[in-house]
């Protein structure tokens, strides 16, 4: 049972890394513009140098 | 982006040494914003971006596919009128919003702060659900002692932070001596915390910390679908309202200038152009044409206006264009009076308690009484507090309204969301449900069940010569007639004459020579006619006597069959109209409406909703005016067309997003759809208490029950709600 002590701080700490990403998703304006964003990532535009 | 400038007398020296720039204002940025109802694609975004970008003096421009709308950050300099062509020269149809109308809409606040609740509170359930399996499937001792103490350790915060709407909302229903639903769930929460906490210390067998914290991930999971809902709703009339920019031309010293209208004066001078609506009350000091009243007083009939004719906000210049010296401006505008009479009869409204409030009002006292007579009665028992307090827990958590909170959020949105895809927005929390109980239906004629547009009715009485030279001076008009009698006419093959000199005489009509004859195209009283009951043009060729084209209003598109639908429905169909008797009698014969009522005042209206309410009806009122505005609010549940005043969407309840009538019909049955799945849900709740509370009074029910009866009654209910899309 000593694996117990690696397993949960573990499953904790990978949760926690999902719930952090998810907030800065949520305070970085990510799900104002969902559709949009979506066919933005398929436009060519910008594939031979980057957006200035 | 503008840099700002750095005064000359700096302090530091590195800073003298700078070149020196006079001090003058930092130029504003100012933010545009755009409707583009056409976009749809990634091609459209990329265009639409570069046309705007490739302006001079736009610094950078967004577009958002979602709300089909571009943000524009510009100079000041730029204005929306300016960019509205580069647009629509790419093909895409633009219009100008309002940015301080939308301003709501950008820092949704209340929104995002919500949904980091519900992730925390779910991130934490799934965590300590996994500690629980393992509990529930034996482990014991030592190993389910950690397991309690992690999950102590993570439910305590995670409630602290996610169950805070919770905690206001009971704190200030208690504070004024009030029960509502959140008390019984705050109280759960706590109680499962204390006594889990207690159990575990004494290294017990039973803790509640997921139940605890899955009931909060459910009841944050409703409150965020009643959010979107609602936000939803709001964001889409803001942008009815943000479409109408609110902006006037003010003549200074013989020159226009562009301000918001919130900036005009009593004594300014108002320039309107043809096809402008009034900005405030005034008076015409110059210029002649013909005013639309009918937002206002439901006429059809235009209005002769010269100089010395008072004016109210809202009403439409058709012909010339007019100067207006202001009278009353903002607040004192007869619009605005209008809004008094729509608060007396909206405090009626306010009576009504939704499904969800009476739910509550029977459901929290019966809770607290139960599990305090379960903790009494084991107390008694077996005198033992621990076992008690365990017992009054599980009673509490067991028939914690979870369910509820979810079974009106879940059927509203999957309602709304389908009335929205057929063009219907719903504004109001409870107008699904006040839709549903409604059985009569009162309509206003003007704007509503009609077009506003005028329709030709007699081309088939005159000669085709007259047909003829009226199509040619016809052509030369912008007036309501004379582009319908334009349109008749072509569409009949009628080529126009050659009439030379023809002239627009503004408030008259069109003027021109004909085979040395002078004929005219205009108002009775100019073409030498009698003005008739009828909206007409009359036609005057040399010394003949005039001949008159007569026009009705044509039928808004799905009139006819929603009303049908409506009386076919069992509904009670009424038509009050500001309209002359004759207008109103021909239309309610066309639709087949036999209860009809004409010239009637915008307090006629309103009393005569209030009559029927208090006879016992639950009214429906559709209607777009002005006049119809006092109804509107005085109505059990309200709705208006976009294309009505911004007052009167106000004022309503539903707002008809497109053209089309039909979806009204439609509308009342999938409010009576909705309101059916709602009350089902609160008996699937029901049925999952009256199985699961027994077990817990007697002490039988373990957290694995808990937490099954929860989860199950909570996607059941869901799931249900889910079957009206």
């Amino acid at each position: 049972m000593e694996v117990l002590a690696y397993l949960i701080p573990i499953s904790l700490l990978l949760g926690g890394i999902g719930l952090a990403a998810f907030i800065y998703t949520v305070r970085s304006n990510q799900y104002d513009d969902p559709e949009g964003d979506a066919r933005r990532i398929l436009s060519n535009q910008w594939d031979d140098k980057p957006k200035p | 982006m503008t840099a700002q400038m750095r005064p000359g007398t700096a302090a530091c020296p590195g800073c003298i040494a700078a070149p020196a720039e006079p001090v003058r204002p930092v130029p504003q940025d100012v933010q545009i914003a755009l409707s583009l109802p056409g976009i749809h694609c990634s091609a459209c975004i990329a265009t639409v971006e570069r046309e705007l970008n490739a302006c001079p003096g736009v610094d950078s421009a967004r577009v958002n596919l979602t709300l089909k709308r571009a943000m524009v950050q510009a100079g000041p300099e730029v204005r929306a009128a300016d960019l509205i062509p580069v647009l629509e020269r790419a093909g895409f149809e633009a219009h100008e919003l309002d940015p301080g109308a939308l301003s709501a809409t950008q820092s949704d606040k209340a929104g995002r702060d919500l949904l980091m609740r519900l992730a925390v509170a779910g991130f934490a359930s799934m965590n300590v659900m996994l500690l629980s399996v393992s509990v529930w499937s034996g482990a014991s001792d030592a190993t389910r002692d950690m397991f309690h103490w992690i999950s102590a350790a993570i439910a305590f915060p995670a409630i602290a932070f996610s169950a805070q709407p919770f905690f206001v909302n009971a704190w200030s229903a208690l504070r004024v001596r009030r029960l509502n639903m959140d008390v019984p769930i705050v109280l759960a929460i706590l109680l499962a915390l204390v006594t889990s906490l207690w159990e575990t210390t004494l290294s017990g067998e039973h803790a509640y910390f997921d139940a605890a914290l899955t009931l909060t991930f459910f009841l944050l999971a409703g409150r965020y679908l009643d959010y979107r809902t609602r936000a939803v709703a709001r964001s889409a009339a803001e942008e009815l309202a943000a479409l109408e920019v609110p902006r006037a031309m003010r003549l200074v010293d013989g020159r226009e200038e562009e301000v918001a209208v919130a900036a005009l004066v009593v004594g300014d001078l108002i320039r309107v152009r043809p096809g402008g609506r009034m900005p405030v009350d005034g008076e015409i000091v110059m210029g002649r044409s013909e005013l639309d009243r009918s937002l206002l007083t439901g006429e059809t009939l235009p209005v002769f206006a010269e100089p010395g004719l008072a004016v109210s906000a809202g009403e439409v210049n058709l012909t010339g264009p007019l100067t207006i010296r202001a009278t009353a401006v903002g607040q004192d505008t007869s619009l605005h009076r209008m809004a008094d009479l729509v608060a007396i009869a909206e405090s009626g409204r306010s009576r009504y308690t939704s499904l969800a409030d009476s739910a509550a009002k029977l459901y929290a006292p019966g809770v607290h009484i139960l599990s305090a007579l379960s903790f009494l009665g084991w107390l008694l028992y077996s005198g033992d507090i621990r076992t008690a307090l365990n017992i009054a827990a599980a009673v509490l958590i067991i028939t914690c309204p979870c369910a509820l909170g979810l079974a009106v959020p879940a059927v509203t949105t999957a309602a709304s969301g389908r009335l929205f895809r057929k063009g219907m927005l719903i504004k109001h929390a409870t107008a699904l449900e006040r839709l549903a109980e409604v059985d009569t239906v009162v309509f206003d004629k003007t704007g509503t069940l009609t077009a506003g547009t005028p329709e030709l009715t007699n081309l088939g009485d005159h000669p085709r010569a007259d047909l003829e030279i009226a199509l040619a001076l016809a052509e030369a008009s912008s007036h309501p007639l004379s582009v319908s009698l334009t349109n008749a006419a072509r569409e009949a093959g009628i080529r126009p004459a050659k009439v030379t000199d023809v002239v627009e005489v503004p408030g008259f009509g069109a003027e021109g020579q004909y085979r040395g004859q002078r004929v005219r195209l205009g108002r009775a009283a100019w073409t030498g006619a009698e003005q008739g009951r009828q909206t007409a043009a009359w036609l005057a060729i040399g010394d003949r006597a005039p001949a008159a084209f007569l026009f009705s209003d044509a039928l808004r598109p799905g009139a006819a069959e929603a009303v049908t639908a409506l009386r076919q429905a069992g509904k009670q169909v009424l038509l009050i109209s500001g309209d002359t008797q004759a207008a109103v009698a021909e239309l309610a014969a066309r639709l087949g409406i036999e209860d009809w009522v004409a010239e009637a005042l915008p307090q006629d209206k309103a009393a005569r909703v209030q009559a029927l309410t208090d006879a016992g009806r639950k009214v429906l009122m559709v209607g777009d005016g002005l006049n119809d505005t006092a109804a509107l609010a005085a109505a059990h549940v309200s709705i208006s067309p976009a294309s009505a005043l911004d007052a009167a969407r106000v004022a309503s309840d539903i707002v008809l997003l497109g053209t089309d009538l039909s979806p009204i019909a439609d509308a009342c049955d999938t409010a009576a759809k909705a309101t059916r799945r709602i009350r089902e849900n609160f008996q699937i709740a029901t049925v999952y208490n009256v199985i699961a509370v027994p077990l817990a009074v007697a002490g039988l029910c373990s957290p694995l029950i808990a937490a099954l009866a929860m989860s199950t009654s909570s996607i059941t209910v869901s799931l249900n709600a889910l079957r009206l899309r």
